[in-house]
């Protein structure tokens, strides 16, 4: 059933698509990027833009035209259903390490050949630049399918002219009621749970029901003292200092110190580390492209305009070893993004998320909903709807009956 | 009457377009209610529905509509007769001031009440350069009501607007002319000739308030849940149920629908009522 739905859809998308590239011409090539947001330097305040350079570079190379086409997604699920519903041609994605996992399970994603491209078409190849420490990670362990483009942890940051020193440390400052009304949540499970789970030591990816409800126990009691559940209008309420504490991407924190000198940021002792890396999908049209276009971002030019733009750790040894970057980054940017005697592959291992069973999401979702909606309006909402229905059907019954009247007067 | 052929050539498309994107996915959706994860047939998705949790959902979602459809009737009669009895000129003017904020996306009228409402927002930072103490407003079910009132405003002033421009000046003069008193022209006359601009209007505000989801995330901060934001969860959440999603939608639909049948019933009524007084 599912299945002729997509087909109608797939069939429907291609004509459509077919009448559109009728219309372009043959001399150009298209490559279709797939990105989170905000995460590539897109020639925004004075900064490179990355896909107009490839263009440049791909046309010097080839002698033919190119057009990026780009687009972003706000969470992996996302771009996981776009993915996976086989409707989309798209040439590069950036997912997270456990979405790679599960997208490399259900056979979605193509083998990045970058070293053969390379030699192809006689580009110089820079995989050889990523750090030992970032290959053969668990959801790619023979660096088949992606090359990683980030990497970083989650932290809490907090507002220092509103929070105190004291009950810095921690998750539980989370929980800290001194501070009802100025925390905010993430409004995804996954991450929300983490927060709860990271505090109790429990483990991220239990398949066992108890030690989700513990931690849901946990985020109910957090519940009333929660501001509101955010995703990216973290950015917003941290910045204007509407909100005092938020636990979020180390990256971002550097976004909103730009705007907000007052920030200041941790890492609690247990924490999730992630990685990005880029991938090629299966439906792509382009793999080789694509795969000149993962060896151009990690070029050190590209890399380096990236990794300062977007703030994020870089698992290129051409970015983390530049002195310029160094430099440009500061002191206290590098301590946080590159602390010293981080040991990636262990921690990587032990906190990042992993790839669930569909019955087990299913569950974590549950939960997480269950905890979002408990808890109703206030009272008067009630009354004042109570107040409402009366007077509506007092109305209703005084026009029926005054023309009931008026029918036997006539 | 039998329909020509090019008649029901002409009808084709239509037929085409309301199977394929109404028919189908309305199919789909109470396929994917009766059936579990691995496809087999199963109640369990609308009786997890009854469940306590859920039910106050939709109590929830049902008080917070009701009062913004009411909100906006309020505030959107008096002006849709005052713009009737306008000159033309300035009718057009004040029909073009309405349809303005529909050119927006109510993302980001949304997103702008949220910098207005919020405690270092707009409105409180003016009250604390005036002295005044601030007001919490925003992740509030008022913030919530404000928001849905704002946009859909606009659906409710211009159904009522084109009844009430409608109605011949002449008759409310011989109303008046007959002995009528200025609240009597107004409810003996206006409002029963009106009518059926207040049902279209209450329809088109009622329904999308009744779903809506992206407004009770931003103005009420998640801290409390609407139908539209659960149904919003099990289709893009980080585990997507579609079972359970759509039995959601099921019943909202046919929560919609009885609704919307009640209204209907009413305007009837009042027709058949119309027709026995003349």
């Amino acid at each position: 059933m599912k299945k002729l739905l997509l087909t109608v859809l797939v069939l429907l998308a291609v004509v459509a698509s077919m009448m559109l590239f009728s219309c372009a011409g043959g001399e150009t090539e298209h490559l279709y990027v797939y990105n989170w947001g905000e995460y590539i330097s897109d020639g925004s305040e004075d900064s490179l833009n990355v896909t107009k350079e490839f263009e440049s570079y791909y046309e010097e190379l080839t002698g033919k035209r190119m057009k990026v086409h780009y687009t972003t997604y706000p969470s992996n699920e996302d771009m996981y259903a776009k993915i996976s519903s086989g409707t989309s041609n798209y040439d590069v994605i950036i997912p997270s390490d456990y979405m790679i996992e599960r997208m490399i399970k259900e056979d979605l994603l193509a083998p990045v050949n970058i070293e053969a491209v390379c030699e192809k078409y006689g580009a110089e190849c820079y995989y050889d630049y990523i750090g030992e420490d970032y290959r053969g990670l668990f959801y790619d362990p023979d660096n088949i399918y992606s090359v990683p483009y980030t990497y970083g942890r989650v932290g809490v940051i907090y507002n220092t002219t509103m929070v105190d020193e004291e009950d810095l440390g921690g998750w539980e400052l989370m929980w800290n009621e001194k501070y009802a009304g100025k925390i905010l949540q993430f409004n995804n499970s996954r991450d929300g749970f983490a927060t709860a789970q990271y505090m109790l030591g429990l483990d991220v990816n239990s398949t066992d029901r108890a030690d989700w409800e513990s931690a849901q126990r946990r985020l109910l009691e957090q519940k009333p003292l929660i501001q509101s559940y955010v995703m990216d209008e973290i950015y917003n309420k941290m910045e204007s200092g509407e909100a005092a504490i938020s636990a979020y991407y180390a990256g971002d924190y550097f976004t909103m110190l730009d705007i907000n000198e007052d920030l200041g940021f941790y890492y609690p002792e247990r924490t999730n580390v992630f990685v990005d890396a880029m991938c090629i999908p299966k439906g792509s049209q382009n793999p080789e492209t694509a795969a000149l276009f993962i060896n151009f971002m990690l070029s050190p030019d590209i890399a380096i305009a990236n990794a300062e733009y977007i703030y994020y750790a870089s698992p290129n040894s051409l970015v983390f070893e530049d002195e310029g970057y160094i430099e440009e980054m500061g002191p206290e940017a590098m301590e946080i993004l590159y602390p010293e005697g981080f040991n990636f592959a262990e921690e990587l291992n032990t906190y990042a998320y992993r790839n669930l069973d569909d019955k087990t999401l299913d569950m974590i979702n549950s939960l997480w909903e269950e905890m979002k909606i408990t808890g109703g309006l206030p009272t008067s909402v009630y009354v004042i709807t109570v107040v409402l229905v009366v007077l509506i059907a007092s109305m209703i019954a005084a026009v029926v009956i005054v023309k009931k009247r008026r029918a036997r007067w006539y | 009457m039998k329909r020509s052929f090019m008649q029901r050539a002409a009808a084709a498309p239509h037929i085409v377009w309301s199977v394929l994107f109404i028919i189908a996915p309305l199919i789909f959706v109470v396929y994917y209610s009766f059936t579990d994860l691995d496809g087999a047939f199963t109640t369990e998705n609308i009786g997890r529905l009854f469940t306590s949790n859920y039910v106050l959902i939709f109590v929830n979602s049902l008080c917070l509509a009701l009062i913004s459809t009411v909100v906006c009737l309020v505030i959107a009669y008096p002006l849709a007769y005052i713009f009737s009895r306008m000159k033309e000129k300035w009718q057009r003017v004040m029909v073009l001031l309405i349809m303005i904020p529909l050119w927006m996306n109510f993302l980001i009228t949304t997103y702008s009440w949220m910098t207005i409402l919020e405690d270092t927002g707009i409105i409180n930072s003016l009250f604390k350069a005036i002295g005044l103490d601030p007001v919490h407003m925003i992740n509030t079910p008022g913030a919530v009501v404000v928001g849905m009132v704002f946009c859909y405003l606009p659906y409710m002033i211009l159904p009522i607007y084109t009844v009430m421009s409608g109605i011949d000046p002449k008759l409310l003069e011989a109303a008046s002319d007959l002995g009528c008193s200025g609240w009597h022209v107004m409810t003996r006359v206006v409002m029963p000739m009106s009518l059926s601009g207040v049902i279209s209007g209450i329809t088109m505000v009622f329904v999308p308030s009744i779903s809506t989801f992206y407004i009770s995330q931003k103005l009420g901060g998640g801290t409390f849940q609407l139908i539209g934001d659960t149904i919003e969860s099990y289709f893009v959440g980080t585990a997507i149920n579609y079972h359970f999603g759509a039995a959601l939608s099921l019943v909202l639909m046919i929560l919609i629908l009885l609704s919307m049948a009640v209204m209907n019933h009413y305007s009837d009524s009042e027709d058949e009522g119309g027709r026995r007084i003349k």
